[in-house]
């Protein structure tokens, strides 16, 4: 008995050996951003673990855009979000359909179309990034929010092709079968029977996109340059071009940007994790 | 079935060309629903690749690469940020799928925590840890500082001390993905084998030796492969955190393309991406052929 609890108590002590390092390596930066947000702009820096006089200043600084660095802050908040759900519902929509068509309609040349969107989604973003640049000077894009919103979708519908794929080839054959005997054309079965049937697919891809959109930076600055029409995430990275810039307001800023994603992705975590780490290796 | 569309007094008599024509319909609105990616394909990937190698096709712009120093210290960091970073993230990844399956009430509250990094955009986290390596003002200095009196580091104006960095900010990024990835593949495997183990009187060594790890070779494999090649593309970690610098020798290629870019030389942009061909290909072959089976 007492060599029970004694074994009992050493595993407890060597989960807690890996629990504690793990909880401080994920929380630091975090809390860090967190405390920034929180801080005076005098006694951000000193190094105390809780600020002496925690303060809201900073997001009324950035509520009222009272810093040039925040001049457009409404406006780049509002860019991202245009984005995000364009890219979301563009995606979803090229996705859902292609999916269709190659899984349930069986297309002839489908798998050559599902082969080319699997290499797209394995060509490193920034690789990409160079061409793309060019492309949308030579379409007149640049500096058109259009120009992001569809290079996000280009980048984001072939992972959501495949997660529709895989999800709708599990599907019964006999539904359609059963559809098609009843006389039901194909867009009638692709909206009565298709997309109900694939909802928690629809809501995983969905949200990938989106948030993959909204937390997109390198195309973001690449392809957008106007105060106005840049994102919040590019107004982030133009902080660091001066040496003393206000680092409260910036983690303050950041702090804004970075909760609505959070948010999302825990609200649809069940959905996230299953459709998505599934869907990202297949073993 | 294209023949059966051009006579259609044959269709209306016999029943077999009619199911044939519906099966003409039901082609048709297959090409209707994937025609929209095939254009999103067309112009936004197929043409910008083509575009990008024809940019890149004087063997001049090659040569004016290799010569550039900046570009043969990019090549080595990014090996060093492949080899070094990717198996350390996987490594430390296989421990903790071990240790979140574990039933514990405080590893269920912690495993929330856990995937805060992946769950958070990278620019404001990125941020965040760049302004604590701030030499002056940043907290790690101001607590060297007041432990010991004396003035800490430069930490990022040192380059191999920036690229531990860059690395070790990539892992906090992406480790709990992969972790994620890793518990999916541990659930899967039948307790049972593990209890008949322990009536055999195995280690845990040995439970993970010959159940633990045959099982979950393949899934480790395809996401060390699947690691390297989305890692090849991180430009956030290094972007955001260095910038580069100093002088230029944090650089790696997803970096290095975007800054020939920015100045101006779109040539060498795309011949540094061309030379990194050899390497990103064979890796999408294999992953590719893993995914389409």
């Amino acid at each position: 008995m007492k060599a029970k609890t004694w074994k009992a108590v050493t595993t407890e002590a060597k989960l807690l050996l890996i629990g504690i390092p793990v909880f401080l390596w994920t929380i630091i930066p975090v809390y860090h951003l967190f405390l920034f947000a929180i801080s005076s702009k005098d006694s951000a820096t000193s190094g105390r673990l809780w600020p002496k006089e925690p303060t809201l200043q900073n997001f009324a600084t950035v509520f009222h855009q009272r810093h040039f660095y925040l001049d457009h802050f409404w406006l780049q908040l509002w860019n991202s979000l245009l984005i995000a759900v364009a890219v979301g519902a563009l995606t979803l929509f090229v996705a859902t359909s292609a999916a269709f068509a190659i899984s349930r309609l069986k297309v002839r040349g489908g798998r050559t179309v599902m082969n080319l969107a699997l290499f797209t989604y394995f060509i490193p973003a920034a690789f990409l990034a160079v061409p793309m640049y060019k492309t949308m000077g030579n379409y007149g894009l640049l500096n058109n929010q259009w120009a992001l919103i569809l290079a996000m979708v280009t980048i984001a519908s072939p992972y959501c092709i495949w997660v529709l794929k895989q999800a709708s080839d599990k599907l019964p054959y006999e539904l359609d079968e059963a559809a098609r005997m009843d006389g039901a054309s194909p867009l009638q079965l692709f909206r009565l029977v298709y997309l109900p049937l694939m909802v928690p697919s629809l809501v995983a891809v969905g949200t990938y996109s989106l948030l993959l959109a909204w937390n997109e930076y390198l195309y973001a600055f690449l392809l957008l340059s106007n105060d106005r029409s840049v994102t919040l995430a590019v107004a982030l990275g133009n902080f660091l071009a001066a040496d003393d810039s206000p680092w409260e307001l910036l983690m303050a800023t950041g702090l804004i940007y970075a909760l609505p994603p959070a948010a999302i992705y825990y609200a649809f975590k069940r959905y996230m994790v299953g459709g998505l780490t599934a869907g990202a290796v297949k073993s | 079935m294209t023949t059966t569309l051009a006579s259609p007094n044959v269709a209306a008599t016999a029943p077999l060309p009619a199911a044939a024509r519906t099966r003409d319909r039901w082609q048709f609105w297959g090409r209707m629903l994937v025609l929209p990616y095939v254009l999103v394909f067309l112009v936004f990937v197929l043409y910008p690749v083509g575009y990008g190698l024809w940019l890149a096709r004087h063997p001049s712009s090659y040569v004016r690469l290799f010569d550039d120093p900046i570009f043969f210290r990019s090549v080595v960091n990014t090996l060093i940020f492949l080899i070094v970073a990717i198996n350390l993230k996987m490594v430390v990844a296989l421990v903790l799928s071990g240790f979140f399956v574990q039933q514990r009430w405080w590893i269920k509250i912690l495993s929330l925590i856990f995937i805060l990094p992946w769950a958070l955009p990278s620019i404001p986290t990125i941020l965040s840890v760049r302004f604590m390596l701030n030499p002056e003002w940043g907290v790690i200095n101001s607590l060297i500082f007041q432990l010991t009196g004396n003035d800490g580091p430069n930490w990022l104006n040192h380059p191999p001390l920036a690229l531990a960095f860059s690395m070790l900010m990539h892992v906090w990024k992406s480790l709990p993905f992969w972790t994620l990835i890793l518990i999916a593949g541990r659930l899967a495997i039948p307790s049972e084998q593990y209890e008949a183990a322990s009536v055999d009187g195995a280690t845990s060594w040995q439970k993970f030796r010959f159940i633990t790890w045959p099982s979950m070779r393949s899934l480790y494999i395809t996401s060390l492969i699947l690691s390297m090649i989305w890692t090849l593309g991180d430009f956030n970690s290094v972007y955001l955190l260095t910038g580069g610098g100093p002088a230029d020798l944090t650089h790696v290629l997803a970096t290095l393309g975007i800054r020939y870019l920015r100045l101006d030389q779109v040539d060498l942009a795309m011949a540094s991406i061309v030379v990194a061909l050899p390497l990103v290909l064979p890796l999408v072959y294999f992953m590719m052929k893993r995914l389409s089976k």
